[in-house]
């Protein structure tokens, strides 16, 4: 099977607002395996965040459709979680709590109460997260909150996680920590994982494939890089690979060279 | 659209209960010190001030007033003529005659009515109307008109339509605080955060999930905002409604003084009313900073 589990079939989105059109996304074509971690790389406001929301259901797409699982995708579910920009967890609920909406949520009907609590805690564990289980957002770090935030998406069990820039504020070495513990997340439950980014090296070390694209309007895939580094990566190696260093050069080919981020786009 | 007004303290335009800040919570601010000079220290920075505020009126007062002839009583003279209306609240002898505390608790009572019944329409018709951009612009400034009617004004339609006094003190306290309720209650819930709502559309939350899990605690700081408001409002509302509709509350209390003349009780009935409102304005805004835990992000 390649490429049967999601399909973005010719997705096209235009804002229609005060009479004024806008092409943001144009005939946008891509097949993904079930288990493959995907990241989508481009200029600001190229539409990167756009096309997540219309594979979660968030926004609909003009054009084209999005099928997951032999399904059509036209609104929210479980069955693609997401972890936000800006992690939007509940700041009224603590950690256990948002995570736990979730679970009670997602599994009310097929787990007991007690089962839903150790799931909880399972998943906040796999981020690491159990300690500060009874903090709330605000009493927590940017990177903790971004962990929590994980844990409530691994904790929904769905098909497709979809990261929209999950460690953009975060500083460098939180960052380098938070990427290790996704890839050996993404190692053990084999999920399959679309992660919008502007990292190059975060791109290249964490994805099977990395999905550049061009500048809006109407951005499009301009090319699909496949990378194929053997796993598990170790950042340390991976950096003086050559598989490693030629991925990188290809995508910062592309961004700086090909499609340079032109300010009045 | 005067609703799209991104701070809601400013909707009715009442000194006290306008300026009052929102009930956001503090973290950490409570930093247990063991030690108790700095503690102590606190405490007299605290009190001392407003003691000496009050010690230097209450001499300027008596300083103005004290000449024989003056109009207004000193309070050298309140004491002298009043203290058992101050030293004892709570004492009764027979129907008028009751410390200002029992009347005080007359008023509460009918405020605690009026005002509960406000809180509970308001913040459901809040959140309809928040949810519908259609039934804000239509009501939006029918409310507006409305809020801005005098409770008083009110009180003829209300002895109209009950027939009787107490019930009538209470739909003035109702109709005066609900409109500060209804309206921030609204902005609240128009004010929820985008993140949330995808959060909810993502989890498939229902309406009523939506509701409690949701906007509930996401407009909750807007939602206290407006029944601290309220709050104030019906306090000065049930006085004046007392002295036209009688009875035996802190309002008639006045009134009744007035015509015998006894200005050294209106003064001592003046303060138990600051002091009743100033602490109903905190133990709203203590309850609401409870409630409001965490809410911030
Ligand atoms: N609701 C909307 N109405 C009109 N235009 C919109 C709307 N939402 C997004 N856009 C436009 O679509 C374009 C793409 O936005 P999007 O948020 O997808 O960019 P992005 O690639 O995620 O950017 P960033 O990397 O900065 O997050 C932008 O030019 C934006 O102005
Ligand atoms: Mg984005």
């Amino acid at each position: 099977m390649s490429g049967e589990f999601l399909r973005i079939e010719g997705v096209g989105k235009t804002y229609v607002s005060g009479g004024k059109t806008s092409h943001v996304l144009a005939d946008i074509d891509l097949a993904i395996d079930a288990g493959e971690y995907i990241s989508i790389i481009g200029h600001s406001g190229c539409g990167k965040s756009t096309l997540l929301n219309i594979i979660g259901g968030l926004t609909r797409a003009t054009t084209g459709a999005v099928i997951l699982d032999h399904s059509e995708v036209n609104s929210p579910g479980p069955d693609r979680a997401i972890v936000f920009q800006n992690h939007s967890l509940l700041p009224w609920l603590t950690a256990y709590e948002n995570v736990r909406l979730a679970v009670d949520k997602v599994s009310g009907g097929t787990r007991s109460r007690a089962e839903r609590h150790d799931w909880t805690l399972h998943n906040l564990e796999l981020v690491h997260m159990a300690h500060a289980r009874d903090k709330r957002p605000a009493e927590v770090s940017g990177g903790m909150k971004q962990r929590i935030g994980i844990a409530r998406a691994l904790a929904m069990e769905p098909k497709v996680l979809l990261l929209d820039e999950p460690f953009g504020a975060l500083d460098a070495l939180t960052r380098a920590h938070l990427q290790d513990q996704v890839m050996q997340i993404h190692m053990k439950l084999r999920n399959t994982v679309i992660m919008i980014t502007h990292d190059v090296d975060e791109a290249v070390l964490l994805s099977d494939r990395i999905v550049m694209m061009t500048n809006g309007p109407a951005a499009q895939i301009g090319q699909l890089l496949t990378v194929p580094l053997a796993r598990p990566r170790n950042r340390l190696e991976a950096a003086s690979d050559p598989i490693y260093l030629n991925c990188r050069e290809a995508v910062l080919r592309f961004l700086y060279e090909r499609h340079r981020y032109v300010e009045a786009a | 659209m005067p609703l799209t007004s991104q701070d809601p303290r400013v909707l009715p335009q009442l000194p006290n209960a306008a300026t009052s800040e929102a009930p956001r919570p503090r973290h950490g601010a409570s930093a247990a010190t063991t030690r108790l000079a700095p503690l102590l220290r606190r405490l007299l920075a605290n009190t001392l001030p407003p003691l000496i505020a009050v010690a230097l009126l209450g001499l300027i007062w008596q300083l103005l007033t004290g000449a024989p002839g003056s109009g207004m009583p000193s309070p050298v003279q309140i004491w002298s003529e009043a203290h058992d209306l101050i030293v004892d609240p709570f004492f009764n002898h027979g129907s008028q005659d009751i410390g200002l505390g029992l009347r005080v608790l007359v008023s509460l009572q009918r405020v605690a009515i009026g005002f509960g019944l406000a809180a509970i329409v308001g913040v459901l018709l809040g959140t309809l109307i928040g949810q519908s951009v259609w039934a804000m612009r239509g009501l939006d400034p029918i409310f507006q008109v409305l809020r801005t009617v005098p409770p008083l004004a009110w009180l003829p339609l209300a002895l109209a339509a009950f027939r009787d006094a107490n019930p009538s003190a209470i739909f003035v306290i109702f109709i005066t605080a609900i409109w500060p309720v209804i309206i921030n209650t609204a902005v609240g819930i128009r004010n929820i955060p985008q993140d949330y709502r995808n959060v909810a559309a993502v989890l498939r939350l229902n309406s009523i999930e939506f509701f409690w899990r949701i906007m509930v605690p996401s407009a909750a700081p807007y939602i206290f905002t407006g029944l601290r408001i309220g709050i104030g409002l019906s306090w000065l509302a049930i006085v004046a409604a007392e002295m036209l509709t009688g009875g035996v509350g802190i309002g008639f209390f006045i009134w009744d003084a007035w015509n015998s003349s006894r200005l050294p009780d209106i003064i001592v009935a003046l303060l138990y009313i600051g002091v009743v409102g100033f602490l109903l304005d905190r133990l709203v805004a203590l309850i609401g900073r409870l409630a409001t835990r965490g809410t911030a992000a």
